[in-house]
């Protein structure tokens, strides 16, 4: 059973395959650092993230929509203006 | 077409949820249809190279991924442009055009216009198939 909401909401954020583990960069000060991996012509990375739909919080997955065509838009932000 | 959308930035899903009931309902009828995610810290959209790490937010970048969930296209602007949805259309009805037939489509292709077909026929006869102006509206 899913945890209850509360005023955080943990999700997996990027999800790492073993191809996409060998590409980030190595460990500096303990820490792995990420770096860009998409490209054209090449898988995208998954990723997990809370989000809000259809009137409630849910954690969406990208690869959910394997099988179907995506369109992923990042954007600044709420109430921004353009 | 098919196609699912989600919509990323560093916002949190309470800011989504406000936004959508307080401003995108007024814009769309009934808002929005698409899930609105939170990237908290910009963890995906480092990955995807948007995350302006000066600023802390995800710019302007958008991503067509096939059916095989390999990445098509993608878009990446400064936030003070807006997008070209009639673009962004277009280039979803190509890919999926050239996904089911193996024609590809030339400069300035629009659904109805002409493809090309691939092949030692065509090879130096591009010319006779297809001319500048086609790749103008």
């Amino acid at each position: 059973m899913e945890k209850k909401d509360g005023c955080v909401k943990p999700s997996k954020g990027v999800i790492q395959t073993e191809e996409t583990k060998s590409a980030a960069e190595p460990v500096q000060n303990g820490k792995e650092t990420q770096k860009m991996l998409a490209k054209v012509g090449k898988p995208a990375p998954d990723f997990e993230l809370s989000a809000f739909f259809e009137g409630g919080f849910k954690n969406v997955r990208l690869s959910d929509h394997k099988g179907k065509w995506i369109v992923v838009c990042f954007y600044p932000g709420d109430f921004t203006f353009v | 077409m098919g196609v699912e959308v989600v919509a990323i930035s560093t916002d949190s899903r309470f800011s989504h949820k406000i936004w959508q009931e307080e401003e995108l309902s007024k814009m769309v009828d009934g808002g929005v249809p698409f899930p609105l995610l939170s990237d908290a810290g910009g963890r995906v959209g480092t990955v995807y190279g948007v995350y302006d790490e000066d600023a802390g937010v995800d710019i302007r970048g958008r991503f067509i991924i096939d059916p095989d969930f390999n990445i098509r296209a993608m878009e990446v602007l400064t936030p003070e442009v807006g997008r070209n949805v009639s673009e962004l259309i277009r280039q979803v009805k190509a890919f999926q055009h050239v996904v089911e037939t193996g024609e590809v489509t030339p400069s300035g292709w629009q659904p109805g216009k002409p493809t090309l077909t691939p092949g030692p026929d065509l090879a130096g006869k591009v010319w006779k198939e297809w001319k500048p102006e086609m790749a103008f509206d």
